[in-house]
């Protein structure tokens, strides 16, 4: 029997397989990708600028309107890539399919946790410049 | 065909084919870097945390903000944020060698290998620059 035969109408139509996700997670892969180049050498030269000044310089360079838009920026998309990523990793290697749905739910919070740590102190220094 | 059941008393579940084993390849460059390219994502996922570290610890105050500096200013954590600088520089060289391929172009020997060592050196390159610029300017 062929696969296509044992797929209903609606499954042939909407075309999304038996993940029932499509190339959704590679395209999101790829498109978290693209903005990590640009996203992450703007945090590179921020980190760089930062290093000559003070505390209070530092705090200014970061909490400026379009530096914290990059860093938010690059902290959104980074930490979704990473998720994505791991998800791969643990989808590969843990066979356990306890072990593995624990690890795959500690994937996301992970990514929740530094996101969101992330975000709020971003947020608090460009609220406080 | 051959009854393989008859002259082996192992299990079905031991006899399905195993996909090939790492081992038994002759390691190479691009397979090297096939699972540095891993690696250095994975090392990035935990090496988030020092990213939040730094700026909750800004955003908290001076006193946290001269904690995260002191450690990450320590021979550790210099150690540290300079595997983590080549990491994302890496991985950033092999995501671009994955757009080149994605347009189905580079996959022929000489380019697979030389995308390769382009990463390599272009990874290792750029930590310099980059370290060399943090050290002038601080």
């Amino acid at each position: 029997m062929k696969f296509s035969e044992m797929q209903s109408d609606r499954s042939k139509v909407s075309g999304l397989g038996s993940a029932k996700s499509g190339t959704g997670h590679f395209w999101q892969q790829r498109l978290t990708a693209i903005a990590n180049v640009p996203l992450a050498i703007a945090f590179i030269v921020l980190v760089l600028m930062s290093l000559s000044r003070d505390y209070a310089g530092a705090r200014a360079l970061m909490g400026y309107p379009l530096s914290a838009l990059l860093l938010l920026l690059f902290v959104g998309s980074g930490v979704y890539h990473m998720r994505l990523g791991m998800q791969v990793i643990i989808e590969d290697y843990v066979h356990g399919e306890g072990t593995k749905i624990a690890a795959l739910i500690a994937n996301n919070f992970f990514a929740l946790m530094v996101g969101g740590s992330a975000i709020l102190a971003i947020l608090k220094l460009s609220f406080a410049v | 065909m051959e009854n393989h059941a008859a002259e082996s008393p192992k299990t079905l579940a031991e006899r399905r084919p195993l996909s090939p084993h790492l081992a038994i390849y002759k390691p190479s460059l691009t397979m090297t870097m096939s699972i540095v390219h891993r690696l250095t994502g994975a090392a990035l996922y935990f090496g988030t945390l020092l990213l939040v570290w730094w700026l909750v610890a800004m955003a908290s105050g001076p006193a946290q903000f001269a904690t995260a500096q002191w450690f990450m200013t320590s021979i550790f954590g210099r150690l540290i944020l300079l595997g983590y600088t080549w990491a994302l520089l890496h991985h950033m060289l092999g995501g671009l060698r994955h757009f080149v391929w994605d347009t189905g172009a580079g996959f022929d020997e000489t380019w697979r290998e030389r995308l390769t060592v382009f990463s390599l050196i272009g990874s290792v390159s750029l930590t310099l620059v980059i370290w060399v610029t943090a050290y002038l300017v601080r």
